[in-house]
């Protein structure tokens, strides 16, 4: 049974709230770049740029990082055949850097990307972003923006579909026999 | 592991599929080549050995930057700095590195099948880096990632033409396999000396000319004259076979405008390829050995870490033996 939490509006609707509070927060877009982990939170981030254009007329540079290789339960879930190329086209010193994820769970992805961003240069803040927060942290690491938080459970599945992967706009709540998403 | 040991001993008998997710996952790590930490920790607290038992610049250099670009802890030992240099056997030597316990040994020798005959001794993952003029499946790879990097177009459509000592290359063999395997066309073109008729069970097309054999060709891949290899006068003179089998910039012409010209190293010059042609615009010499630490790193990753739905291990595991055309020639 698959429940759906945001539809394509809730969606746009949250990522413009996200924007506004990155600019907030910020003071606008000076020295700050969007960086999306694979696969899901690029084109999140490309949708957060574009938002933030639409508010303060200048558009953030947008990076993305497989995190793959940095992941600390690589030889527990196995060699994976999905990788994507890492792209930060633009230099991370003294870069405020927003990371964009789908869906933050144990926080091992957003450790993962910590160690990852580091590896090409060092910037002088990184916040996080993600779409929604299922909770069942592993790890000391919190949000600073959300755009859902959705109670879960471990063995229920958050399903993310994206237009940019050929689906329509939204977030589905599933119970799936176990408990990874 | 799960899975048992995975090898890598050559491109016979694995799958489309199994060469299409190397070529994946060594396209998503060419650009880690470009940071200003070159360095992943995929492969942390892992040991890889490079057993070299022939000489080699490129393929050892390689595979040591692609273990350490991992994290992993990557040693090379050469037989003129082993204890084979005091009589030890091969296979004893192999059983004291397999002793000391890496995840993987990386083998090159001068005999055909040695890297098999290692697979079967030692417990632990074998990646063949070349056996005699058996198999050099790493080089084959990162000359299809080229290759696939630079023609848009459909394996099916691609023209592939390889030149020179066929008989005696590893490097011919293992492009082949996994040439015909992703459904390119592949014309192999030599002197009958060193083009035996038999690799036309293959599925290659021989030419015994290079000017037919390169004509309207996507690809031109030439292979290194081996004279180490060759026991026997295979042509009267080196001047001769560079007479009639030299690329140069007068024969490149007659392939397709938007050719690619590819050589494994070291480079002969002025007996396969000339100097115009190796330095000219066509060449994506440098980019094979860059692409080669890419797909390098590639497969370490793939074999060492259990894959879930990485590549299969089976294929990988056990290919079907069949002997190659030109071994019985050579030994």
């Amino acid at each position: 049974m698959a429940v759906e939490v945001l539809d394509s509006d809730g969606i746009r609707r949250a990522l413009t709230r996200i924007a506004h509070e990155i600019v907030e927060r910020n003071d606008g877009v000076k020295g700050l770049a969007l960086v999306g982990i694979h696969t899901c939170g690029v084109p999140l981030a490309r949708r957060i740029a574009e938002a933030i254009a639409r508010i303060e007329g200048t558009e953030p540079p947008v990076g993305a990082i497989d995190i793959t290789l940095y992941r600390d339960d690589a030889g527990r879930l196995g060699a994976t055949a999905h990788m994507e190329p890492s792209d930060i086209p633009f230099d991370l010193q003294e870069r405020k850097v927003v990371l964009v994820d789908d869906v933050l769970y144990t926080g091992r992805t957003i450790r993962a990307a910590l160690d990852a961003l580091i590896d090409f240069g060092r910037p002088a803040a990184v916040q996080l972003a993600v779409l929604i927060d299922r909770g069942h942290r592993e790890l000391p690491i919190r949000a600073d923006y959300v755009g859902k938080n959705v109670p879960t459970s471990r063995s229920q599945k958050v399903r993310v579909e994206l237009g940019e992967h050929g689906e329509r706009d939204a977030v589905w709540i599933e119970e799936a026999a176990n408990g990874t998403r | 592991m799960a899975l048992g040991n995975r090898h890598l001993l050559g491109l016979e008998g694995v799958s489309a599929e199994d060469i299409t997710v190397l070529l994946d996952t060594a396209e998503s790590l060419v650009e880690v080549s470009r940071r200003e930490v070159k360095k992943l920790p995929a492969l942390r607290g892992k040991t890889v050995i490079n057993f070299f038992v022939e000489n080699s610049t490129r393929t050892r250099t390689s595979f040591e930057i692609a273990a350490k670009r991992l994290s992993a802890d990557a040693i090379s030992i050469s037989s003129s700095s082993s204890s084979m240099a005091k009589g030890e056997t091969f296979e004893d030597t192999a059983r004291n590195l397999a002793a000391m316990s890496p995840d993987c040994i990386v083998v090159r020798h001068p005999a055909s099948g040695a890297a098999r005959f290692l697979a079967g001794v030692v417990d632990c993952s074998i990646i063949n880096a070349g056996d005699g003029s058996h198999e050099h499946p790493t080089q084959a790879l990162l000359d299809l990632l080229t290759i696939r990097q630079r023609k848009k177009c459909a394996w099916k459509d691609l023209v592939v033409t390889i030149v020179g000592d066929i008989v005696h290359s590893r490097v011919a063999r293992s492009n082949l396999f996994g040439l015909r395997t992703l459904g390119a066309t592949v014309r192999l073109a030599g002197p009958p000396t060193l083009l035996p008729e038999e690799f036309r069970e293959f599925g290659a097309e021989l030419y015994y000319d290079i000017g037919s054999a390169v004509q309207d060709a996507d690809v031109i891949m030439m292979l290194r004259i081996q004279h180490e290899r060759m026991a026997s006068n295979y042509f009267p003179t080196l001047n001769e076979y560079a007479r009639y089998f030299c690329l140069n910039a007068e024969k490149v012409a007659r392939a397709k405008p938007d050719v690619i010209i590819l050589h494994p190293g070291p480079i002969n010059r002025g007996i396969e390829i000339s100097s115009e042609v190796a330095d000219g615009p066509y060449s994506v010499i440098m980019s094979q050995v860059a692409n080669g630490v890419a797909l390098r790193m590639a497969l370490l990753y793939q074999l060492i870490i259990p894959g879930a739905d990485g590549i299969r291990g089976s294929a990988l595991v056990e290919p079907a033996v069949t002997a190659a055309p030109g071994r019985a020639r050579i030994e």
